[in-house]
């Protein structure tokens, strides 16, 4: 523990820029898969563990497609749209089938699927892990000073990319008719479904949703780490902490955990080195403990 | 007639008996060595599956190269060497369960042991008890040779080894630090038994060899920890003058990849052990120029002929580069085939007797030469040394190699230090 440092850190801006560039980045990118999670459980009351395979799917057709193409921009969208479909398939033909049954048999399936999704992309892809994907050409240039603190451009764009799907995915919950009909399927899908409107295809497309912002997050992330089998595991647990903290199927509230976790990770850094993972296991309990339906999630139920 | 019946039966018995009793003096070795002199049964526990996967294959790549050549020339007067290939998948228990699996069904004549360290203990500890001639070609945990504890006649080690490259990479550390003004040092390093060990012995050494090194902090990742922007964070606030690190394969590359974000390298030393492997320099999407990095196994080093004839016969058969790990097996395979040959037996004692001591040209030795020293059936001045990235092939440059009298004397101070000698 060096809460020493952790004071010196908060008090210089440079530090203070520095780190908190650092969490934000961290947190945004964990928000972009999170987001996923959360929407498909708020409004298919299903906890899809494969999340983190989908995470792990996007990367990879994100480096098929760089390889292929060599565009950056290209590689994303593949990504996220080919694991949009991917989710789509999966909702239809397997979790359709089980929303009805028991808990462990969603979890069976979901966990099925992330051993058939480690093994396939070893595979197609071989189980020497694969390059990342590296930074697109426009923002190989050197660090920018703001303050006294490094930022690294391309950090800056995954920040502002990630802000504005948070936005755009804010917006369609709150201002489209598809979104509202979302929300009052959260509520009452029976009353939904009863008022005529085809639930299936909205929950094929939630779930294509959800997906996408998993292989969009996974693409992403590639630009700058190393890709192989099993890399979702992590980020599935990660994202279930995000989505309780934040309180299950509240997009909101996963936003704001995503930040808080990414923060303590960043400034956890400096002043509990030995103890980083922990402070998020700790924020985790506190909030079960303190406020057991999440930062934004609804009481009772 | 019954009588003359009852003789001739009574006499045929006893003939048969005495047949049987002559086939069990001296028919049943005769069917021993028939069936033995079909093959010589090497039994390779290794791992082919799961994140080094790529590690295993290249051992028995290695080997199955030379154990080719020994068939093609007849083998051991038309003895072949059979090779029984199993997957352990990196755990501990099922290398034992196949070890024990290839000598009491399989009954092989040589445990060659492809395994990472945890596993090499476990194998250790069978291959002890049953007494079984065993090499161990992956293995860098000095104490599997270094402890008396745990030593075995009939077990010897082809394999670098950890206090060897801590040695190696502080002397590297200290004179580069001498040239370059190097004081505040920083370690990234993952959290493992050996991320952890590999930094102890580094600042231990180097810190005998240049007492005015000061250690600043220590960033530990996960390990396969995906995101290192924390760790990266954490040293550009400490602001080390040179950071050490045991990070390898994909984490490394991950690390590389994310700091160059930062220009962490512009401004920073970085001294990474486990960077010249092929696998992981050729993923660095651009590898930066000047990291300082461990010789693990490159064509350029040593820069000899038969070391760069090995990598183009490897390359043309396999269609990749060895690694660390095919160079290791590559010796130990030579080593046992000299052997088989000096001896011309499969038996452990002999073998042993052979192995101890014994000296050979090698691509891979510092001189020209690798030895198997006797005392702690080790092998030992294999080429070691650092040197500086360069992006293309050869990738490594400027490459210095490491003193062994150097390697012995603080070998032995640490031997002394663990309380084995």
């Amino acid at each position: 523990m060096d809460l020493a440092a952790l004071g010196d850190c908060l008090g210089t801006s440079s530090c203070l820029i520095f780190q908190t560039v650092g969490g934000l980045k961290i947190g945004l990118l964990m928000f972009l898969v999170a987001s996923g999670l959360t929407l498909i459980f708020g409004v298919l009351g299903v906890i899809n563990f494969a999340h983190g395979s989908f995470y792990m799917l996007g990367a990879y057709l994100a480096w098929q497609t760089m390889a292929l193409t060599d565009n950056f921009y290209l590689a994303v969208l593949a990504a996220a749209l080919g694991v949009g479909l991917f989710g789509v398939l999966f909702e239809r033909g397997f979790m359709s089938r089980v929303y009805r049954g028991d808990v462990l048999v969603q979890i069976l399936l979901c966990y099925a699927f992330i051993l058939i999704l480690d093994d396939l992309v070893i595979i197609v892809w071989g189980e020497e892990f694969l390059s990342s994907l590296g930074i697109p050409d426009a923002f190989h240039r050197p660090p920018l000073f703001v303050g006294g603190a490094i930022v690294p451009v391309f950090h800056l764009f995954i920040i502002g990319f990630s802000t504005l799907v948070a936005v755009a995915l804010w917006l369609f919950m709150t201002r489209t008719k598809w979104g509202k009909i979302t929300r009052a399927a959260e509520q009452n899908p029976l009353m939904v479904s009863a008022l005529g409107i085809n639930t299936s295809l909205l929950f094929a497309g939630i779930f294509a949703l959800g997906s996408l912002l998993a292989g969009l997050g996974g693409a992403l992330a590639a630009s700058e780490r190393s890709i192989s089998s099993g890399m979702g595991f992590s980020v599935v647990l990660e994202s279930f902490i995000v989505t309780v903290i934040g309180g299950m199927g509240s997009i909101g509230g996963a936003f704001v955990a995503a930040l808080l976790i990414g923060m303590t990770r960043s400034f956890g850094a400096i002043g509990f080195p030995l103890f980083t993972d922990g402070l998020m296991f700790v924020l985790m309990c506190l909030v079960l403990v303190l406020r057991p339906q999440g930062l934004m999630g609804r009481s009772g139920g | 007639m019954t009588s003359s019946h009852d003789g001739i039966s009574r006499r045929s018995v006893l003939k048969g008996a005495s047949a049987a009793a002559a086939a069990a003096t001296f028919g049943f070795p005769a069917i021993v060595r028939a069936q033995s002199a079909t093959s010589i049964k090497l039994g390779i526990p290794t791992i082919l599956s799961g994140r080094v996967a790529q590690l295993g294959i290249s051992s028995t790549n290695a080997v199955k190269m030379a154990v080719d050549e020994f068939n093609a020339a007849g083998g051991l007067d038309g003895r072949m060497i059979e090779l029984l290939i199993r997957d352990t998948k990196a755990k501990p228990e099922e290398a034992a369960r196949v070890v024990r699996d290839f000598i009491n069904s399989e009954g092989v004549d040589v445990v060659f042991n492809c395994e990472a360290s945890s596993a090499s203990f476990a194998v250790q500890e069978v291959v002890r008890e049953a007494g079984t001639f065993c090499t161990h070609c992956c293995s860098e945990t000095s104490s599997l040779s270094a402890d008396p504890a745990i030593h075995s006649e009939n077990s010897f080690r082809f394999a670098r080894q950890g206090i060897h490259d801590a040695v190696a990479s502080a002397t590297y550390a200290a004179e580069m630090g001498k040239k370059k003004g190097i004081k505040k040092w920083m370690a990234v390093s993952p959290d493992y038994a050996y991320g952890r060990d590999s930094v102890e012995q580094f600042f231990n050494v180097l810190q005998q060899v240049d007492p005015e090194a000061e250690i600043v902090g220590y960033g530990w990742p996960k390990l396969f920890e995906p995101d290192y922007t924390q760790i990266i964070t954490q040293v550009l606030q400490k602001q080390p003058d040179a950071v050490y690190s045991a990070l390898w394969g994909g984490d490394l590359v991950s690390f590389i990849d994310q700091g160059a974000l930062y220009g962490l390298f512009s401004g920073i030393e970085f001294f990474g052990i486990n960077l010249a492997d092929y696998t992981t320099m050729s993923a660095v999407r651009e590898l930066p120029e000047g990291l300082h990095s461990g010789t693990r196994y490159i064509a350029a080093f040593p820069d000899t002929e038969a070391n760069h004839a090995f990598d183009a016969a490897y390359h043309e058969r396999w269609g990749d580069h060895p690694t660390n790990w095919a160079w290791q097996s590559a010796a130990g395979i030579d080593f046992l085939i000299a052997a088989i040959k000096e001896t011309g037996s499969t038996d452990s004692g002999a073998l042993a007797e052979a192995m101890r001591g014994m000296k050979r040209p090698s691509p891979f030795g510092a001189d020209g030469t690798l030895t198997m020293r006797a005392e702690d059936q080790t092998v030992v001045n294999y080429a070691l040394g650092w040197g500086t990235t360069v992006p293309k092939e050869p990738f490594l440059i400027d490459i210095a190699s490491t003193d062994w009298s150097t390697v012995y004397e603080f070998e032995t101070a640490w031997k002394k230090s663990q309380g084995y000698i």
